[in-house]
């Protein structure tokens, strides 16, 4: 009897799975070392066939029920029910209902533990922290209902800074649990978005309270309209967009500062074979501003020295990359898919991990190498016994800190021979925000949104698109952020990013000034000029997608674009989304009137009337919808056809003429 | 390549921010901290400073906060590849320069304070060329040209162009346009301002060419202009830098032209002068910022030709400009209204006491003129000696089916500044007083007599079309002729005067609004009446009158002043609502006839200032000619600060100087018998009505009751002269209460 040959494992095609020369490189190198990446059971195994049209429902035991659309497509009247009876709409929404669910609560959670650390710095119980932006403390404070000026002997003075954090701690904590009310920084919007969640009745209560309602909804046999349950999507995804999110962004701020652009790198060439690569991984800044301090400070140098290291590399990966890139220049290794192969270096004698799109397999990849995989959060361990878990805490936080740096110290003379580090990165600026952008538009003096729209309207500028969101093992690394990225600002369209996308922009080389001339078409390339930026502008991490939605609000505000986000000629996009947080933010930018194309595929194909729902009629609502593409130059087309739309209806889609203002037309100017 | 643009322009800042810096060390070891420093008789100042950042710099140790916030604003420099963004920090070098700019101008007043000459003119003779700051005065009374826009706008030009000839051209294409040119910097060892004196062309503001100074630091002086412009008018605050920069890009239509190689020092003046919305044009190959944004068009504009830069400079700034053509051999426009003819330029004269020169304006029946004929009947000026003297009679008719004979004096008073407009033709006075005198420039550029009566028909028909269908101009130059006219001229002004002065505020129900300075001052609104003639001095009730006429839809419009709320302070409420619409429901309501209560708002191109002297009993009033100190503690300027900007000030009224002698002059508050204090000159000018009011009020010697400047400049000073004279305000009843 012939002995049983172990079938060969399929094994990926480097070339086939990124376009990012790094990426490639690595991959090869980990099937030379036999260890197996995402990559390669990518092509081992398939999606499910049935899950991916959204209609696989396992809400209760008498299922899981399925509800593939038929071969040929539904004939007549649309039978396919469930045990219990619920429609392919009902399942589908339910099943993206649990997706916001996922998302929101991934980034309100996120906020929330921000804002407790806050609070702890507030009441002065942290040491570790402080107060590092006051001036955007005083900026955030009345949107929270918190006065900065306080009267004494009737004279109005400034409030207390102590005081004023106290209280902005205490009211943004709130919002994560209050009993009444609606959401404090809904008011933020612009007048008629806020009217328009009014009147459907889409106010978000509380940030949990939503999450709650959701899980309640979509429990076997509550709510089985799927409008019904779209609509408390929308009210869960505002609280994260306009909630859990956007406090996480200000409180963070605060915390750490406000970012203002920088100069850095990106891919896994910035890790160096003759320091000590700790590499942070996640999405709090929480921990990985402490690491931050850590690794620059004097003695963890002096230690690493002595450990026949020249230094201490430190690099990120996902939003955790992007929080300490935007407020600190540190160099991003990875993005979300390339983060086994930072390990697959040899050269990563540490990998600090918090929450959010760590990989379970890299405990067993870290197992091949002398990397130490270390978990920080209490809500986020693994099972394999070689992950050291150091529970980071706020009231010790720089102890902790420390200990781990030290421990990836002590581990760089563990290293084995076979380090290879890829030698590609490239220059990024980042660093942008709502309050930088806002400067570099015309300084201390004329700082000013408006410059921006006076591009648009004059026909420079065609429009604006964000670009956000993951990378996803079934599309090809990169590929589809790439070519939506380089078409948008070929056509003149200015590109907002966050997350992975803001990555691969940065790995590809397109964060930097220069790409202005290789990629844009002439009006953009000249704005660009005029300003120093780069067309694609880096807005941080993916709970930072609140900055693009504050972002659209001043251009509203600024003038001459309409009175709605939804007037803007605008448009979203997630080309390579995997994650629940992506299905959260696209409900959120469409129901604050974006239109928003996602990439790959969304799960829906099998209820073809709620697709039709989000896809169409959403706008007549909200004035943004969903829709789906996986082409990536028909994507960005569909957005600038959108764009384009929305040009003609604000009537700039005329080349300006020059007006020249006599006397008369001076008197009729309205005071400013 | 707006990158090289801001690398070079943010060494300029370092340079500039070093050298001021420097300089101040310097200064702080040959000067005591506490020297005064500053520009002269301004309340602003160093205003660029003031307004924008809200920094009072009095001494020389106050400059040291806007030097270290200069030197804090000067942005990283910019790397060559890689560079992070520079708008924003272009911009602020950019500011951090013209701060220093300031600066710099206020230590060359500390060291030299003789450097430049404290008026309108330069004094060729002494060889002061270069004015320096714009005082308060000349602010103001400029100013309200800006506002009633007669003049759009101005042209700041550094440098000197490649030949005289060129300057001349394009200074003389700026001037046609009616703008005000602002002239400083040097280039190649000279300047406009020295260019167009050696081409004979006279400077100074009376000809809106102003020679600031010969360094790029005295381009500074326009901007402190355009800002006090701002406060003054527009009722900004000092330190609001958003709206009083944002008020400048959308009111004041000003841009630079830089002639000659623009070095970082120019460059980075340029780039601050962008963050007010001026743009620069200049006339050599440097990099162009096209984009729009900050300015309303372009930013930077390369490589204009020098016979189209006056026309791409207005067109980039966005401004409409409408020039009259005129069939005459000279230039004409309001910027040529204030040019002289001197002694040694004068070719000949009609009036100035050698001859008799009348005006005279007439309606006429349709059938009895034809339009357009003008006929000199006499010898022309062809036939007139070098040097000589003519009598000349100036008798416009004019038929129009909407023309009414009311309207007569107030296009007779348009003769004045008509003929004045043309280039190398001075007009003085006015009806029978008239004085015309021609240069020899004019002359050889073929200017004749008929030219005037061309002149009058083009304007008439374009000015008043609405109420003007037929213009026909006879010009008499034989004595006897003239003699007739001045004959029949003189009775018609004595019925004319009569008129306009039996006219009282009951008499008629209509007002007349003025809106006319609202492009300036927003929420300003003036009512003339009357008895109130405006504030500026420049509109009375029957101009207003006849405005609406001509432009129903214009800045005079008619009030119907409805129930009267208060006939002794003056209310009414017809008044009172337009007032609220009018001014954007900025004010309610306002009196007529009171300073102490709830008074008439200005927009701060008021020809006077009444305030209360509470002492004293009474009130006095300041002419914004005189720049010292008077009673109320404040001077002009600074009066003008406190109540400017369209804001109802209880205790101080803006009005002119007729309305001192008009029937309801603060009629509420006592009337003009409550008059304390008022400088010499201004009573000088108005002596004669002065006098004549006085006695209808039964004290006929007022006027030398009223204390000036020569008996003090406070109440305790003048008190003991009032007790003295008996100046009736004392036993009137208390002014307050």
């Amino acid at each position: 009897m012939e002995e049983k040959v172990a079938k060969t494992p399929k094994l990926a095609d480097p070339i086939e799975s990124s376009i990012d020369l790094a990426t490639q490189e690595m991959i090869k190198r980990a099937q030379e070392l036999g260890v197996e990446t995402v990559f390669d059971r990518a092509v081992a195994m398939k999606p499910c066939n049935i899950g991916i049209q959204g209609i696989c429902c396992k809400n209760c035991a008498m299922g899981p029920c399925r509800l593939p659309l038929p071969k040929d497509g539904v004939k007549g009247e649309d039978t396919r029910k469930g045990l219990c009876g619920a429609t392919p709409n009902t399942i589908a929404a339910r099943n993206f209902a649990r997706m916001v669910a996922g998302g929101a609560s991934a980034h309100s959670d996120h906020g929330r533990c921000v804002a407790e650390v806050f609070l702890a710095v507030a009441r002065k119980e942290s040491h570790d922290y402080q107060i590092k932006d006051p001036v955007k403390l005083l900026a955030v404070a009345p949107h929270l209902g918190v006065a900065t000026k306080v009267e004494v002997d009737g004279q109005k003075v400034d409030r207390n800074l102590d005081e004023i954090a106290l209280e902005v701690a205490e009211k943004a904590l709130n919002e994560w649990g209050k009993s009444e009310g609606e959401l404090l920084y809904l008011k933020r919007a612009p007048q008629p978005l806020y009217e328009k969640w009014k009147k459907y009745g889409v106010l978000p209560r509380n940030i949990d309270r939503e999450v709650v309602e959701i899980m309640h909804r979509t429990h076997m046999g509550v709510d089985q309209d799927y409008k019904n349950i779209v609509k408390q999507c929308t009210r869960a995804s505002l609280a994260d967009g306009w909630g859990g999110s956007m406090l996480a962004t200000d409180l963070q701020d605060i915390l750490f500062g406000t970012p203002s652009p920088l100069q850095s790198e990106a891919n896994l060439g910035v890790m160096k074979q003759d320091h000590v690569n700790i590499i942070v991984h996640g999405h709090e800044p929480v921990l990985s501003e402490m690491i931050v301090a850590a690794t620059q400070s004097k003695e963890m140098v002096d230690y690493a020295k002595t450990k026949g290291a020249k230094g201490i590399q430190l690099a990120g990966i996902c939003c955790t990359a992007n929080e300490i890139l935007q407020r600190h220049g540190i160099p991003t290794a990875a993005t979300f898919l390339q983060q086994e192969l930072a390990i697959i270096t040899g050269a990563c004698d540490a990998m600090v991990v918090d929450i959010q799109c760590i990989f379970q397999n890299l405990a067993n990849v870290a197992k091949c190498f002398h990397t130490k995989l270390i978990t920080t959060h209490p809500i986020a361990r693994m099972e394999q016994n070689n992950v050291i878990h150091i529970e980071f805490n706020e009231h010790h936080a720089m102890e902790d800190a420390k200990r781990i740096v030290k421990m990836a110290i002590d581990n760089f003379q563990n290293r084995k021979a076979e380090v290879m580090i890829p030698r590609h990165k490239a220059t990024q600026i980042a660093g942008f925000g709502v309050e930088s952008i806002e400067y570099h538009l015309g300084g201390t003096f004329r700082g000013s949104y408006y410059t921006l729209n006076d591009n648009i309207i004059n026909g420079r500028i065609r429009g604006i698109a964000g670009v956000v969101g993951c990378n996803n093992a079934r599309t090809k690394h990169n590929e589809q952020h790439i070519t939506i990225i380089k078409e948008l600002i070929k056509n003149d369209v200015i590109v907002l990013t966050t997350g992975c996308s803001a990555i691969a922009a940065a790995m590809h080389g397109l964060l930097t000034p220069e790409t202005a001339q290789v990629y844009c078409g002439p009006g953009l390339a000249e704005v660009c000029e005029t300003v120093g930026i780069p067309p694609i502008l880096h807005l941080g991490s993916c709970v930072d997608n609140s900055r693009i939605l504050l972002a659209a609000t001043e251009v509203v505000k600024a003038g001459g674009l309409g009175k709605d986000i939804c007037d803007l000629p605008a448009a979203g996009s997630a080309p390579e989304w995997m994650s629940e947080k992506a299905i959260s933010i696209g409900h959120y930018f469409v129901t604050s009137g974006v239109y928003t194309v996602f990439g790959y595929h969304l799960p829906l194909d099998g209820a073809p009337v709620l697709q039709d729902y989000l896809y169409k009629d959403m706008q007549k609502m909200y004035g943004g919808m969903w829709d789906c593409e996986e082409d990536p130059v028909k994507h960005a087309h569909k957005m600038i056809a959108h764009i384009d739309r929305k040009r003609k209806e604000l009537g700039i889609d005329k080349a300006r003429e020059r007006v020249l203002m006599d006397m008369a037309d001076r008197q009729k100017l309205e005071m400013m | 390549m707006s990158k090289l643009v801001a690398f070079a322009a943010i060494q300029g800042g370092y340079k500039v921010v070093s050298q001021v810096e420097g300089e101040y060390q310097k200064a702080l070891e040959t000067f005591p901290a506490s020297t005064k420093v500053g520009f002269p008789n301004t309340a602003y100042y160093l205003p660029v400073i003031y307004s924008l950042l809200g920094m009072k710099v009095e001494t020389l140790e106050d400059i040291k906060k806007p030097l270290e916030f200069s030197r804090k604003l000067l942005p990283p420099h910019i790397k060559r590849v890689n560079h992070l963004p520079y708008l924003g920090p272009l911009l602020d070098a950019g500011m951090a320069a013209l701060f220093c700019y300031e600066i710099k101008e206020a230590l060359r007043y500390l060291y030299q304070p003789d450097f430049y000459l404290h008026s309108e003119e330069p004094d060729l003779d002494a060889g002061k060329i270069w004015l320096g700051a714009a005082d308060d005065v000349v602010l103001r009374k400029r100013g309200v040209e800006f506002v009633d826009g007669s003049a759009p706008g101005f042209a700041a030009i550094v440098g000197a162009a490649p030949t005289a000839e060129i300057a001349k051209m394009i200074v003389e294409d700026y001037q046609k346009k009616n703008l005000y040119i602002f002239c400083a910097a040097n280039h190649n060892n000279t300047s406009v301002i020295q260019q167009l004196i050696s081409q004979k062309v006279q400077v100074g503001w009376n000809t809106r060419i102003v020679p600031f100074g010969p360094d790029i630091s005295s381009a500074i002086f326009a901007l402190g202009f355009a800002n006090r412009a701002a406060m003054a008018f527009g009722g900004l605050q000092p330190g609001d830098y958003k709206k009083i920069l944002l008020y400048n890009k959308n009111r004041i239509f000003a841009f630079v032209n830089a002639l000659g190689d623009v070095g970082t020092e120019w460059g980075v003046a340029a780039a601050g002068c962008v963050n007010w919305g001026f743009p620069t044009l200049a006339d050599t190959d440097i990099p162009e910022v096209l984009p729009t944004g900050i300015c309303t068009y372009e930013h930077v504009v390369a490589n204009v030709a020098h016979n189209d830069i006056c026309q791409r400079s207005v067109e980039v700034r966005g401004l409409k400009i409408k020039v009259s053509q005129i069939a005459i051999p000279c230039a004409f426009g309001p910027a040529f209204e204030g040019e002289r003819v001197r002694g040694e330029d004068l070719y000949c004269q009609m009036g100035g006491g050698k001859t008799q020169c009348t005006e005279l304006v007439k309606k006429a029946e349709m059938n009895e003129i034809e339009d357009g004929k003008v006929v000199v009947v006499g010898p022309d000026i062809s036939e007139i000696k070098e040097k000589g003297s003519s009598p000349l009679g100036i008798f416009v008719q004019i038929a129009g089916r909407e023309f009414q004979t009311d309207f007569e004096p107030i296009l007779e008073r348009q003769i004045h500044h008509l003929v004045n407009y043309i280039q190398g033709v001075m007009h003085i006075g006015q009806r029978d007083i008239s004085w015309i005198r021609v240069g020899k420039a004019a002359k050889e550029k073929g200017f004749t007599l008929k030219d005037i009566g061309v002149v009058l028909h083009a304007k008439f028909h374009q000015d008043f079309q609405k109420i003007v269908d037929k213009v026909q101009v006879t010009l008499y130059t034989k004595k006897e002729d003239v003699d007739k006219l001045t004959q029949r001229a003189r009775g018609e002004y004595k019925l004319r005067d009569e008129r306009v002065e039996k006219m009282k505020d009951e008499d008629v129900e209509t007002y007349y609004s003025c809106t006319l300075c609202q492009s300036f001052a927003p929420s300003h609104v003036c009512s003339v009446s009357p008895e109130r003639t405006g504030l500026c001095g420049a509109y009375n009730w029957m101009d207003c009158k006849a405005s609406f006429e001509i432009n129903p839809t214009g800045p005079n419009q008619p009030i119907e002043k409805g129930e009267c709320l208060n006939p002794k302070l003056g209310q009414w409420k017809g008044v009172n609502d337009f007032v609220f619409k009018a001014s954007r429901g900025k004010v309610t309501h306002y009196n007529f006839y009171s300073m102490v209560h709830d008074p008439m708002t200005t927009c701060g191109c008021c020809e006077c200032i009444a305030a209360m002297l509470p002492n004293c009993n009474g009130v006095m009033t300041v002419n914004r000619d005189y720049a010292g100190e008077t009673p109320s503690g404040m001077k002009f300027t600074t009066l003008a600060g406190v109540m400017g900007g369209g804001a109802s000030s209880p205790g101080f009224v803006g009005h002119s100087k007729f309305n001192i002698t008009q029937g309801k002059f603060i009629v509420g508050d006592g009337g003009l018998l409550r008059m304390v204090w008022m400088p010499k000159i201004l009573k000088e000018e108005i002596k004669d009505r002065l006098n004549k009011r006085a006695a209808e009020l039964g004290c006929p010697d007022l006027i030398d009751r009223i204390a000036d400047e020569t008996v003090g400049t406070t109440e305790e000073q003048i008190m003991a002269f009032l007790k003295e004279k008996d100046h009736p305000a004392l036993k009137m009843d208390p002014i307050i209460g």
